[in-house]
């Protein structure tokens, strides 16, 4: 059985009190996110320098799951290229979405403590909103993403 | 803020509705002896959709084994009893609701296609350019987006009456928008989100004073208190099945026979015909005009079921009971430190929405429901009273007639286990 520790951790709860890197910076690169179903929003902005990522940040309202989520996030994207990003979002969603092998997953380092997140599946969108609105900044997409 | 006092749990409270047997009733609801999580289920979505007794299931059931036929056509013998059943039904409707005639009750999918049938016909021929439509800032998605859909094509004018701080509707700015291009006036009986009950007859007349028609959405008024379209005098009313402890995908939509049989159909088909040529078609008389197709004759008949479920229990011993839940609710809910209620009216139905300081209505919901406590969260299909009250959600408990106070009290365990872990 489920159990709220599981989803909950005190990783997340302290992400979701005191989020990093939260604020907004002078960028083209970035996008905003919605999920529709409980009125979370949030902006994300990206700042490249070359190829690699040189800062992320956003700014938002929503659950604690999805502001945990956008903080580690943040934190877990500097110095990556876009297609490092693009592989660790698919190794997060696949984590959370209980997609790996025998639970078995790629290390993830902090990020591991969503893997609880998977048997939750109507908080999945929560955890991953920032990650979608981070993709659509990266591709440089104009139109909100929406996480239906 | 009310001082943050527990309550404590009083014997006269704890049987509320005096008369009115909860334990019985609940035994006639089996989902509600599920367990959830490892946990007696708390079901207080019923804003949402309700439970459905014993009686609306065999109901259904009944039919498909025994009486399976098409309607209005067969000369054999189960036709002929699934053609009476479902006229029965309607019936049974235009009791409920005190329509004058039996023609009077349309059949539709739920409240939202009652809507848009109003919209798509009595809407599409009566306004026009620079006409308007007046609704209210407490209206459900359903009740927004259909007239949006028209006023654009039209170039028709959607106006809003406000409400304010205690989610009541402002019944004096209301009657200032009501004018000579008010074509229709479109106005929930029971806010789905906030509980208000609006005051509907007092609406009518106004809106009357103005020839403009009024339509009512009753999906949140119908299971909970006595409607009479005819005391009302609203010309349209609509309503869902499953809110009423009926099944889904079955509603009502009641319209005064002189103006339903004025409007076009909304759809074509089958049964809504009296004759058909490639020249012309002349179609059926009311309701049928408006029944293209096969029906959802088993939803008709459990619906039927369900209205002859709350006749048994009555419907004002429902009201009360579930009124009694919401004085227990509102005082011991209310009364939790950094809880706020969202929807303070004075006339209120069975509906406590509430946010938390710091915690998102999304994490209480999952919380309580580890507790086995079923709540809606969310922006509950009316995001403008979000946006009006500064908030992205709320969490709802919302009451039907089997909820006990037992279960008011879990929820209030739920939301300080809420505070313990996220707090």
């Amino acid at each position: 059985m489920a159990d709220l520790r599981d989803i909950y951790q005190e990783v997340i709860l302290e992400h979701a009190k005191s989020p990093r890197n939260y604020r907004a910076i002078e960028t083209q690169s970035k996008a905003e996110g919605y999920n529709p179903l409980c009125g979370d929003r949030c902006t994300v902005y990206v700042a490249m320098d070359g190829d690699k990522i040189q800062d992320v940040t956003f700014q938002g309202s929503g659950c604690a799951i999805s502001r945990a989520s956008a903080s580690m996030m943040t934190q877990s994207m500097k110095g990556k290229t876009a297609s490092e990003a693009e592989e660790l979002f698919q190794s997060f969603h696949r984590m959370v979405t209980g997609q790996e092998n025998n639970g078995e997953h790629k290390d993830m380092g902090r990020l591991e403590a969503f893997a609880g997140v998977s048997e939750f599946p109507a908080r999945v969108k929560c955890a991953t909103l920032a990650w979608h609105t981070l993709e659509a900044a990266l591709h440089g997409d104009q139109k909100p993403v929406t996480t239906e | 803020m009310s001082a943050p006092v527990a309550t404590p749990h009083r014997e006269d409270q704890a049987v509320a509705g005096i008369g009115f047997d909860v334990e019985k009733v609940r035994a006639d609801f089996p989902v509600l002896h599920e367990r959830v999580h490892g946990r007696q289920l708390v079901y207080l979505d019923n804003a949402a959709t309700s439970q459905k007794p014993n009686a609306v299931i065999d109901a259904i059931v009944h039919y498909y084994r025994h009486d399976n036929a098409n309607i209005h056509r067969g000369v054999h013998l189960l036709s002929q009893r699934a053609t009476e059943d479902y006229e029965r039904a309607r019936s049974l409707v235009q009791s409920f609701i005190h329509a004058r005639e039996a023609r009077e009750i349309i059949f539709v999918r739920g409240a939202t296609e009652g809507i848009n049938l109003v919209v798509q016909t009595y809407g599409r021929q009566h306004i026009g350019a620079g006409d308007e439509v007046l609704i209210t800032a407490m209206e459900h998605h359903s009740n927004i987006v259909p007239w949006q859909i028209l006023c654009e094509e039209k170039g028709a004018k959607l106006r809003i009456a406000p409400i304010n701080e205690q989610g009541e509707l402002r019944i004096d700015e209301l009657e200032k928008l009501i004018g000579p291009r008010t074509k229709i006036v479109s106005i929930s009986h029971v806010s789905n989100a906030l509980g208000t009950i609006n005051p509907v007859k007092q609406i009518v007349r106004m809106a009357h004073a103005h020839n403009a028609r009024v339509l009512v959405d009753g999906a949140q008024a119908a299971p909970h208190m006595a409607v009479d379209v005819q005391d009302l005098d609203c010309d349209f009313y609509a309503f869902s099945g499953h809110k009423m402890y009926g099944p889904t995908g079955i509603g009502v939509l009641y319209g005064k026979a002189a103006l339903l049989e004025e409007m076009p159909p909304y759809q074509g088909g089958g049964d809504m015909i009296s004759s058909v040529t490639f020249e012309k078609t002349i179609y059926n008389k009311i309701p049928h005009k408006f029944e293209a197709g096969t029906p959802d004759i088993a939803g008709v008949i459990g619906l039927g079921a369900a209205i002859t479920y709350m006749n048994g229990l009555g419907i004002e011993a429902i009201g009360a009971h579930e009124h009694d839940l919401l004085t227990y609710a509102t005082e011991k809910i209310g009364a939790i430190p950094g809880l706020q209620l969202i929807g303070t009216a004075k006339e209120k139905a069975g509906v406590l929405s509430f946010v938390m300081e710091g915690i998102h209505p999304h994490d209480i919901g999952t919380i309580l429901d580890q507790e086995g406590i079923a709540v809606r969260t969310g922006h509950h299909c009316a995001q403008p009273i979000m946006e009006l009250f500064g908030i992205p959600a709320t969490a709802r408990a919302s009451f039907a007639a089997y909820n006990t106070t037992e279960e008011i009290d879990a929820l209030a365990s739920g939301i300080e286990r809420v505070k313990e872990i996220l707090g």
